[in-house]
């Protein structure tokens, strides 16, 4: 939940990623002067003087300004641009990127990134896509670290960062960047899997680590002490996040190690954690901004179950300002957080089961809010409350006590129009319903023309607005007409082929787009790809979506990053047609892993761009076309 | 796509037959939706017709529909809704969070000087508890017979119910006996011999 730049960016920053610049790069590499003629002023001014002047002093003046004014240059857009304009600019940006984006761990091989980039500080790598987190990509398929933490132990030593989304690793992989990285500074792993404590105890030891940041992993529960593992002296220790590792950890080393850490902003604890340790631990770390409560509720050990938690740390706070947690919440203790509640920007109570008269009291304090997560058992009434006080709200997700399709419904349209009327400025919305009724949904889109991201997820496949029994059509529509900043995109209910039509009409800015058991007819998903010209990731379930369908694509794929497609209608023979057509692209074709051969028609489609053709270390379940 | 029913027979296949449902609850409409894995493209063509043809008739009724099988036979697809297991296994615990509450009464028997308290989770039946008491209390209560109580002893173990009345342990299934209990009273002597005589 942390507002990190990089997961930020994936909405809001409008750039291509290393591969798509790579693509382009690559061709325009072997005619530069070509491409130099055709960019325009600047570009061919140098371009210009580097090629016909013989003395070399000119391009090297010009190459060291250059270095030192790319410097400053952080976009990855801007670097990708700058280093197109010719030769010595692609040198000199090649030299000075420190911050390594690769947006899919198969567009390009380590030793290419490492051969361009000689000086990267900081990397960060997505792996799997992301139905990987529904369980709807076999274990095994891919995404390993190895490969890249080995190549960039010999050429990067002085890495500092990295950040990995949805990538499997291991203990050794943990253990390998240890030993290799001298300076290492900051780990963040989120959605990985494949590593347990021991792993930890070596990153741990890294004795200038500011940040290890373990969000939603699987973390594998073997009795390693990690927390003892940190140095003994006074840490650099910035942000401890471990709120996902289900194993307990020693409570008294982490005492002893939130006190040698001074630098400690953030610290999220795991549910093993109860008030009185957390009580504890507060009062060692007072200059706390970001807090994860851990289970908020009281030992339970028997011994200790009388005493009554010392809640008190929370009044003298004067620090924090996001609070998460909650894990096992004792309602009755929630009182003690009121004291922070003005100065709260950021509240997670995603975990907390807690209703809407347990909620107000708290909500209504908490004017600052701008990122709120909640259950769904506060209910409409708990969102009404929300909407009547979180005026600063930019970010709001609703999360499902009971996932199920035929669940019980505790949040609908109401909820949602409340907050539609309340939180103006809203920009990012994550909805689960059972029900829901396009006037609501069209509310939404005039009252919050912020939105950015807009993710609604009717529980029942296929739900229809339930008043009127007609179709969403109509609500998303006016999301994509109205929300003119858009660029995130969920649809769920009934769909026609028409919802898809104004998507493609009318969302110029999408970028993300998730469908589930929506459509008609290869119609749908061809206006989409007609229509949106920025959509970079495309990911599609059980809808009668087909070959031709897929086909009308092919203008677009190069620019994204990836497209999944399972359980349509594709068949073998349109999939091997699109990979025959377009040489850069790797399609998978992916199917569960005690099938053999696949027949015609195939469950799992995954494609994506890549300069380096198939990959290499495909399970036996993936098809390579 | 619509799964065969098997025919009652003189073999009663029907009793043996595995399938989804509760027990107890007829096949007829099934709807139940065969092996996920295997028959998903079926499941989800299926699906499609069936809401295409149903919001051209401009009804809800598709929701209703869903309603018509019992719930434990609609199979949920796998990774739907979209919210990762871990959020989904979180939640599922707290559901018997309750049953694991001890459930603790107090117990009092005539003539002794304070109360005792039991948690009458923590035995699985009427043996068990009435063994407990006869240990704690150091006495003997005798053996339970429906038409008479308890006979051949001096002591009656009793229950305050939800109702406020007084009964006599052993009467009701256990089950019942410990979700309506308030209270426990050994009762003893004259009082005790009244109640098995009553009856």
């Amino acid at each position: 939940m942390r507002e990190d730049p990089t997961e930020m960016s994936e909405d809001d920053d409008r750039t291509t990623d290393l591969a798509g610049g790579g693509t382009i790069v690559v061709e325009a590499s072997s005619n530069k002067t070509r491409s130099c003629g055709g960019n325009g002023g600047g570009g061919v001014g140098v371009g210009t003087i580097a090629d016909y002047c013989p003395s070399p002093y000119p391009d090297q003046v010009l190459e060291n300004v250059l270095e030192n004014v790319l410097l400053f240059l952080t976009s990855r857009r801007d670097r990708n641009s700058a280093s197109l304009v010719c030769k010595s600019w692609y040198r000199a940006e090649a030299l000075t990127r420190t911050d390594l984006f690769i947006g899919n761990c198969y567009a390009v091989s380590p030793r290419r990134a490492i051969e361009r980039f000689k000086r990267v500080k900081s990397l960060v790598l997505k792996g799997k896509p992301r139905f990987a987190d529904f369980s709807l990509v076999p274990p095994n398929w891919g995404a390993q670290f190895f490969p890249w933490v080995s190549a960039m132990a010999a050429a990067y030593p002085w890495l500092e960062k990295i950040y990995l989304k949805r990538v499997s690793v291991t203990d050794e992989d943990l253990i390998l960047l240890a030993h290799s990285f001298p300076a290492f500074k900051e780990l963040v792993l989120v959605c990985c899997d494949g590593f347990g404590t021991a792993g930890l105890a070596a990153v741990a030891r890294c004795r200038q680590l500011r940040v290890l940041d373990l969000i939603d992993d699987e973390v594998n529960e073997d009795d390693v002490d990690w927390i003892s593992c940190f140095p003994e002296s006074v840490t650099c220790l910035e942000s401890l996040i471990f709120d996902c590792v289900e194993s307990p950890v020693n409570f008294d080393a982490l005492e002893r190690l939130v006190a040698r850490s001074p630098s400690l902003k953030r610290l999220k604890l795991n549910r093993h954690v109860n008030l009185m340790q957390l009580h504890r631990l507060m009062v060692r770390a007072p200059q706390l901004t970001h807090l994860g409560t851990g289970s908020f509720s009281t030992s339970d050990n028997p011994a200790q179950a009388d005493q009554e938690p010392d809640l008190s740390a929370f009044a003298t706070s004067k620090s924090l300002v996001c609070l998460s947690g909650f894990r096992d919440i004792v309602p009755d203790y929630l009182p003690a957080i009121y004291p922070v509640c003005a100065r709260l920007t950021s509240l997670n109570f995603s975990y907390a089961n807690i209703n809407a008269e347990q909620l107000r009291p708290v909500i209504c304090q908490c004017y600052n809010l701008q990122t709120l997560w909640v259950l769904d058992s506060v209910c409409d009434e708990g969102l009404q409350a929300v909407a009547a006080t979180c005026k600063e709200l930019h970010e709001l997700r609703v999360f499902p006590m009971d996932a199920r399709e035929d669940g019980e419904a505790a949040v609908s349209e109401v909820g949602l129009l409340a907050i539609s009327e309340g939180c103006r400025k809203l920009r990012s919305i994550l909805y689960f319903c059972q029900q829901m009724t396009n006037a609501a949904v069209v509310a939404m889109s005039r009252n919050c023309p912020e939105l950015v991201v807009f993710r609604l997820c009717i529980m029942g496949r296929h739900r229809p607005d339930h008043l009127t029994g007609e179709p969403m059509d109509e609500g998303f529509g006016a999301i994509v007409m109205n929300c003119k900043k858009l660029t995130r995109l969920a649809v769920s209910g009934l769909l026609s082929d028409k919802a898809f039509s104004y998507i493609g009409e009318y969302g110029k800015l999408i970028r993300t787009l998730s469908v589930a058991f929506a459509g008609d007819s290869d119609m749908g998903l061809t206006y989409v790809l007609k229509g949106c010209p920025k959509l970079q990731k495309l990911e599609i379930r059980d809808s009668p979506f087909g070959n031709l369908a897929l086909l009308s694509g092919l203008h677009h794929y190069y620019s994204m990053r990836f497209l999944w497609m399972s359980t349509c209608k594709l068949t073998l023979e349109g999939c091997k047609e699109v990979a025959r057509r377009m040489p850069y692209l790797v399609v998978e074709v992916i199917g569960d892993t005690d099938e053999g051969d696949i027949d015609d028609s195939i469950d799992k489609l995954y494609m994506y761009r890549s300069l380096e053709g198939p990959r290499a270390d495909a399970p036996s379940f993936v098809t390579i076309l | 796509m619509e799964s065969k029913v098997t025919c009652e027979n003189d073999l009663n296949f029907k009793a043996t037959e595995l399938r989804l449902g509760l027990p107890g609850t007829d096949d007829s409409e099934k709807h139940t939706p065969p092996s996920v894995r295997s028959n998903k493209r079926a499941l989800s063509h299926e699906t499609t017709e069936d809401s295409r043809s149903k919001s051209n008739s401009g009804t809800s009724d598709f929701g209703d529909d869903e309603k018509e099988a019992p719930p434990a036979a609609k199979a949920q697809v796998v990774g739907w809704p979209p919210i990762r297991s871990y959020r989904k296994n979180c939640f599922q615990p707290k559901k018997t969070e309750p049953e694991s509450a001890g459930i603790y009464v107090k117990v009092s028997m005539d003539g002794a000087p304070y109360l005792r308290k039991i948690d009458l989770k923590g035995y699985k039946g009427y043996p068990q508890l009435l063994k407990a008491l006869e240990i704690m209390f150091k006495l003997t209560i005798g053996q339970y017979s429906e038409r008479e109580g308890y006979n051949g002893s001096d002591y009656a173990p009793t229950y305050e119910d939800k109702d406020g009345d007084w009964m006599l342990v052993g009467d009701v299934p256990w089950e019942m006996f410990i979700s309506s209990c308030k209270r426990l009273r050994i009762m003893k002597g004259s009082e005790a011999r009244g109640l098995g005589s009553y009856v």
